[in-house]
């Protein structure tokens, strides 16, 4: 039972009408949950500019408010005071939604994320699916910017953001399967029950190959290409200015967000952890996870098209596939209490299908030795 | 088998960057902390010392903008008054000429470099504001004489002491030129 269940059942029991104790409850939890990510997205932004800027030995922005936490809400200000500027060409109604279709989803993802047992908007039993079907939706809305803004290196990044999220989409559902089999349900909150032992242990491969795709999908170091700062100028967002840009950027931040907290989730054994209270637990492996998505940000450098691609379908996707059988092996043959047996043969496993995976193919045409 | 390949040479580099983060930030916080700039800087403002001028007038001739202006009158034989000495920093090119050109260093470059204006009138400065004073400092070029008084300039350099990992302000005179400098 959540604790929007309980909401409801005490105004039941206050004896509001049907509608208001089956409205007011959802209506509250929505608010909570919008007004929980904004502000964790905020902290994120000042965090990635901090951390960013002293791994580069820059100081980052410490200007606006004790060490610079009002940055991202000056930054805010200053892009709604922006003009709006809608190319002449463009579907305006298409521009107009594409933002909002970004932005959209990613919040609609938290609805299943598990904060604490009973702090979790709905318990989906089919979380895991709604979560890769939802924040497949971005896709769509790229392509919808893409398109719309009239301009044809925006509908090229858009195409190469498209083939990039396909193909990453692939391994990382492939791991999810891996971690629902073993937990042997697909809602999050039984997912979170089933680690007494983080999956991270007990999947090192599908955790790794779940990390690396979903840094392909929220476009993040070291797959940002079609957003590289430092080389164009925005790839599928180049005619977006004002708001429905700061939505775009919002939208950026949110995934990586979703990503922390659904890694957290599926690997990292959720809110659950000795001492400190469980929303505390989830929030600081989320921030976790972030941190060491800026620090890859921070070290790496940037893949190539070709080898983005090589990458996904020549490596990450018969790995995930391979990762899959050895899990279904190993769940119908190890027995639940020998469960450290799985973790020594998962590590082996992994090191060594890293080792030959690396070695049996290079990028490139064998041009470029990996 | 090159370890690098499969995955070393990530971690060395994470590695890498995760020491950056207990270096000292490079970072100089501007209107507080200010760096000293370089002795000789062609800064801002010309710096007019009026006992020593004598109006020949040869820095408005050696001017290539034609920015100097320089009014003066005859009060007895050999000797000018000056009535009016005008620059108008917002055209000068801070080329130096008129200081090179000077016969009697009646004139030297500024040390300021942030002379921001509100007013394009007000880039222009007459004889009392470009005479010299203790607001109104000469920089050392072409006037070595002044090289002593000023203060040597500051550079961010890694304090290879310590190993470089530490970032300090040195003065450049005492950096030390070793074989890697």
């Amino acid at each position: 039972m959540t604790l929007l269940d309980e909401f409801q059942l005490f105004l039941k029991t206050l004896g509001w009408p049907d509608w208001a104790y089956y409205s007011v409850p959802a209506l509250t939890g929505i608010v909570i949950i919008v007004a929980a990510v904004l502000t964790i997205v905020i902290v994120f932004i000042w965090w990635e500019r901090r951390l960013l800027g002293r791994f580069q030995i820059r100081l980052g922005p410490n200007r606006c408010g004790p060490e610079g936490i009002f940055q991202p809400i000056a930054t805010a200000v200053k892009i709604l005071l922006k003009e709006d500027i809608v190319p002449a060409k463009a579907d305006k109604v298409v521009h107009f939604i594409a933002p909002i279709a970004v932005f959209v989803p990613v919040l609609m993802v938290f609805a299943v994320i598990p904060f604490d047992k009973a702090a979790i908007l709905v318990d989906l039993n089919v979380g895991a699916i709604y979560i890769i079907a939802i924040s497949s939706l971005s896709m769509l809305a790229i392509f919808m910017a893409a398109w719309a803004s009239c301009n044809k290196y925006s509908l090229i990044a858009g195409l190469r953001a498209i083939a990039q999220m396909v193909s990453y989409e692939l391994p990382v559902v492939m791991s999810l399967v891996g971690v629902a089999m073993m937990a042997s349900s697909l809602s999050m909150v039984k997912i979170v029950e089933a680690q007494t032992l983080p999956f991270i242990l007990l999947q090192p491969l599908g955790c790794l190959i779940f990390f690396l795709g979903s840094l392909a999908e929220m476009n993040r170091c070291p797959f940002d290409l079609l957003e590289a700062d430092s080389e164009i100028v925005a790839g599928y967002h180049t005619e977006y200015s004002g708001m429905k840009f700061a939505l775009f950027y919002l939208g950026e931040y949110g995934v990586a967000f979703v990503y922390a907290a659904v890694i957290t989730t599926l690997f990292l054994s959720g809110w659950q952890g000795p001492f400190l209270p469980p929303v505390l637990w989830f929030l600081i492996k989320v921030f976790l996870v972030f941190t060491l998505i800026l620090w890859m940000r921070a070290t790496l450098p940037r893949l190539r098209v070709d080898q983005l691609m090589t990458f996904a379908w020549k490596f990450m996707l018969p790995m995930s596939l391979i990762n899959l059988i050895v899990v279904a092996i190993e769940i119908l043959l190890v027995p639940a209490s020998l469960q450290w047996v799985m973790i020594v043969i998962n590590f082996g496993l992994a090191a060594v299908l890293i080792l030959l995976f690396s070695r049996m193919f290079t990028f490139g045409g064998g041009r470029v030795e990996v | 088998m090159k370890f690098e390949h499969y995955g070393l040479g990530i971690a060395k580099g994470m590695a890498l960057t995760f020491e950056h983060l207990f270096r000292k930030p490079i970072t100089v916080q501007y209107p507080e902390e200010k760096l000293h700039t370089s002795k000789r800087i062609r800064g801002n403002e010309l710096v007019w010392f009026p006992d020593k001028c004598t109006g020949c007038g040869t820095c408005t001739k050696a001017c290539p903008q034609g920015n100097i202006l320089l009014v003066t009158h005859r009060s007895e034989p050999n000797r000018f008054i000056v009535d009016k000495f005008e620059c108008d920093t917002g055209r000068c090119i801070f080329c130096g000429l008129c200081v090179e050109s000077c016969p009697y260093n009646a004139l030297a470059m500024g040390l300021k470099y942030e002379c921001a204006k509100y007013r394009r009138g007000d880039f222009i400065l007459n004889k009392e504001k470009l005479t010299a004073s203790e607001n109104h400092r000469p920089s050392a070029y072409f006037r070595p004489q002044f090289d002593a008084d000023l203060p040597a300039q500051s550079l961010l350099l890694y304090d290879r002491e310590e190993g470089g990992q530490k970032l300090k302000f040195l003065p450049l005179s005492t950096r030390k030129r070793g074989p890697g400098a």
